[in-house]
């Protein structure tokens, strides 16, 4: 196997991540599509990884995983904050920070 | 030699479930659908000689990321059951698979037109020790800002989404707006 089918791979999965991030209406799917984002870097990483032979890139991808659920836990504090407040989660609609 | 084999299997899924997960109708099954792309990319990860990575994977995504994305959900729904719509704006739909193919396609013309990546071949497989020793002797920093990362986002969590009734300071608050 060579590396161009695993970045390919990645790739693929990053710009479908693109596309759901900016169709999405409700935060949770917006945040749903960033986490297939975020696990298409981890395939690239881990490719580097294996073809360069160094655990210094693997250790790259340990940190990205690490930082996705940080942001999840994060993320998901701010969708059932802005659920209190507004009773629906569909961030078109939120227009608090808009004058 | 069954490496293209898993791959090609793997990566046809992947794919598959990703394209689910921007597109289906249903919330919870996105989040089902997520879970499957998060499957795939460890078994990925196992073909890339990262069985370390493919293990935590499965722990931290398959395992804690869904079960707390469906708690979300649950959390923030009004009736409707597991029936909760996820739906993607018709308008922006046009000019997002502009932007996500024209990438895409810069990016496989990027990497289809190197020579280097095309005939690379395996190097020496880092291994979970190889790892463990980088994380603790020579990268230890970024094992300790990870930790302090984590703390950080834990407290910020729970300051973000607690309620006034649990007592201490004032909580974030949003300002109250009238539903359009």
């Amino acid at each position: 196997m060579t590396m161009a089918a695993y970045l390919s791979f990645g790739a693929a999965l990053f710009c479908i991540g693109i596309y759901g991030a900016l169709t999405r209406r409700t935060a949770i799917g917006i945040l749903l599509s960033i986490e297939v984002m975020a696990n298409a870097v981890n395939v690239n990483f881990a490719t580097f990884a294996r073809y360069s032979g160094s655990a210094h890139t693997q250790l790259f991808a340990v940190f990205v995983m690490a930082l996705t659920v940080a942001e999840v836990a994060v993320g998901l504090a701010l969708v059932i904050l802005l659920y209190r407040a507004v009773s629906h989660t569909n961030i078109d609609e939120v227009r608090s920070l808009r004058h | 030699m069954m490496e293209p084999v898993v791959f090609g299997l793997v990566s046809a899924a992947g794919v598959l479930s990703a394209l689910a997960v921007v597109a289906w109708g249903n919330l919870v099954h996105c989040v089902l659908w997520l879970a499957l792309v998060l499957l795939d990319t460890a078994i990925a990860f196992v073909i890339l000689d990262a069985p370390f990575l493919g293990v935590i994977q499965v722990m931290l995504y398959a395992g804690g990321v869904v079960t707390l994305m469906l708690f979300a959900i649950m959390l923030t729904r009004r009736g409707g059951g597991v029936a909760l719509r996820n739906e993607s704006d018709p308008m922006r739909r046009g000019p997002a698979l502009v932007i996500s193919g024209g990438l895409f396609g810069l990016m496989a013309w990027a990497i289809l037109g190197s020579k280097s990546l095309a005939t690379s071949s395996a190097n020496i497989q880092p291994n979970a020790k190889a790892l463990a020793l980088t994380f603790l002797t020579e990268d230890v920093l970024a094992f300790e800002v990870l930790s302090i990362l984590l703390l950080a986002a834990t407290v910020g969590a729970i300051v973000i989404a607690r309620r006034r009734d649990f007592g201490g300071p004032e909580p974030v608050r949003f300002r109250k707006e009238p539903r359009p």
